[in-house]
């Protein structure tokens, strides 16, 4: 696998001969790659290859799972995620998430976008309104909410409620933003405006998105892994994985001739 | 707007097609402006240049096929993607007969031209004219003044008839100079080439604007 690794600008994260199994199935094989700083990294692949469990060993949730085992190491900024010494809600912090369906909280957008802020024991209301409005701005969603920051967050379309997910995701100022499916309970426009989002949300932080729908890898990202039944087969810079990928297997997926 | 960053790349592609159709005017007006003058390292200068052109179009080419991959452009943008393939070709070629012309000058050396040039320039001034106009409509999408440069190429297939004509008396009233009369022929051509080559373009605008594939004016040539 070693061989397969890209050098990519600025890398942010490492992750170095990852192995996962599930009880005594393994369901990442020795994964060695980084992901560039303010840059969209896309990970694609068929169902189970194991691209949402990859993302979601960046962030430790599947220290959630009893069953799980992590060999290998992955390190952010240099330090390895995984030491024991490691503050785990520290390290949520910094590696926000957004998942594939949209999640509010049954709450108004304005506690939405200002929970996480609140619990780590901001309580200006000055503060947490300018926090609130900037993380709305950024998720291209305040023009469209500025006047009814206190109605339910779950009155509002599908798509506006994943972008204030991701709202409440940037009030943290993460480094990392982690979007697994992010779009794929969204409608074609929907998508398009958290496409857009996503480009502009890289001056900020680094984005890393897993997605079925490899169009969306190809519109929006920067570098793309594709994964296949728990290895990473291929990672570049996205332009040459879907114009002139290396691996057969790349190339039989992303023209449709896979299986 | 959504997709903006995607309509910004189409955008500085059209910038490039711009500067690629820059290139290629002033490698034409030098190539004709070198042979008037004899002007041999002007010449020899364009035959160099031409290598950036044809990197040019390579670049854009490129850009192309990459936002035809990851974008999937649809209607109007997938025709002007197609469009500005089948654009950067014909500009390409264009530059090749500047360069043509460039040869045809080094070829001649310090022999005397067979007649002073009168015609000669005035197709090269109405083959730019022809190509600027082009661009523009390319950038406004403009369909008819697109159609209408397919017109103005009789003028171009005109002036290398009377060119043609002339050289040839001058031929046979005197063999001896049947050699350098040629030169001055192919370069004719070359610019009756061009001037063709901008009214594919224009037919091109007028497909990436309607999404109908018509023949407007075929050349006499």
């Amino acid at each position: 696998m070693e061989n397969k690794k890209i050098k990519v600008p600025e890398p942010i994260v490492n992750i170095i001969d990852l192995a996962l199994y599930y009880g005594k199935m393994k369901a990442l094989k020795g994964i060695n790659l980084d992901v560039s700083r303010k840059k969209i990294t896309s990970f694609i692949g068929p169902s189970g290859c194991g691209k949402s469990t990859l993302i979601r060993c960046l962030n430790r949730l599947n220290d959630l799972i009893e069953s799980v085992t992590i060999e290998g190491s992955i390190r952010i900024d240099g330090k390895d995620i995984y030491d024991p010494a490691i503050d785990v809600t520290e390290l949520r912090r910094r590696v926000g998430m957004v998942f594939q369906k949209p999640n509010p909280f049954p709450k108004t957008i304005y506690e939405n976008v200002i929970y996480g802020p609140r619990i780590v024991g901001i309580g200006k209301k000055g503060v947490l309104d300018e926090i609130c409005e900037k993380a709305l701005k950024k998720a291209a969603l305040w023009e469209e909410v500025k006047d009814r920051l206190h109605t339910n967050a779950l009155d509002l379309s599908g798509g506006q409620q994943q972008r204030i997910c991701i709202a409440r995701a940037i009030a943290m100022e993460p480094e990392i933003i982690l979007l697994d499916e992010p779009c794929s309970a969204l409608d074609p426009i929907a998508t398009a405006k958290i496409e857009d989002m996503l480009v502009e949300l890289k001056r900020d932080y680094t984005v890393i998105i897993v997605t079925h729908n490899m169009q969306q890898a190809a519109r929006i990202s920067d570098f793309t892994g594709f994964f296949m039944l728990g290895e990473l087969v291929e990672f570049n810079v996205t332009t040459e994985i879907f114009t002139n990928p290396r691996e057969k297997q790349t190339e039989d997926y992303i023209t449709g001739r896979f299986g | 707007m959504t997709r903006e960053a995607y309509h910004k790349a189409l955008k500085s592609l059209e910038d490039e097609v711009l500067l690629m159709g820059e290139m290629v005017t002033n490698a034409i007006r030098n190539s004709v402006e070198a042979l008037q003058k004899r002007d041999i390292n002007t010449s020899r200068e364009i035959v160099k240049n031409d290598l950036l052109i044809n990197k040019k179009r390579f670049d854009i080419e490129e850009k192309c096929i990459s936002l035809i991959a990851t974008q999937q452009p649809m209607a109007v943008d997938l025709r002007e993607l197609t469009s500005i393939l089948s654009i950067i070709t014909d500009l390409e070629r264009m530059g090749d007969h500047a360069e043509g012309i460039a040869k045809i000058n080094i070829l001649m050396g310090n022999e005397p031209l067979v007649k002073p040039l009168i015609d000669i320039p005035r197709m090269t001034e109405i083959g730019l004219s022809m190509l600027d106009k082009c661009l523009k409509a390319f950038i406004n999408r403009d369909t008819e003044t697109a159609r209408r440069i397919c017109n103005e190429d009789d003028q171009v297939d005109a002036l290398h008839d009377q060119i043609y004509r002339e050289l040839l008396v001058l031929m046979m009233e005197n063999p001896r100079i049947i050699h350098m009369a040629t030169y001055l022929t192919w370069v004719s051509h070359n610019l009756e080439r061009i001037a063709d080559r901008v009214t594919n373009i224009a037919e091109r605008i007028v497909f990436m604007v309607t999404g109908k594939m018509e023949e407007i004016n075929v050349s006499k040539y």
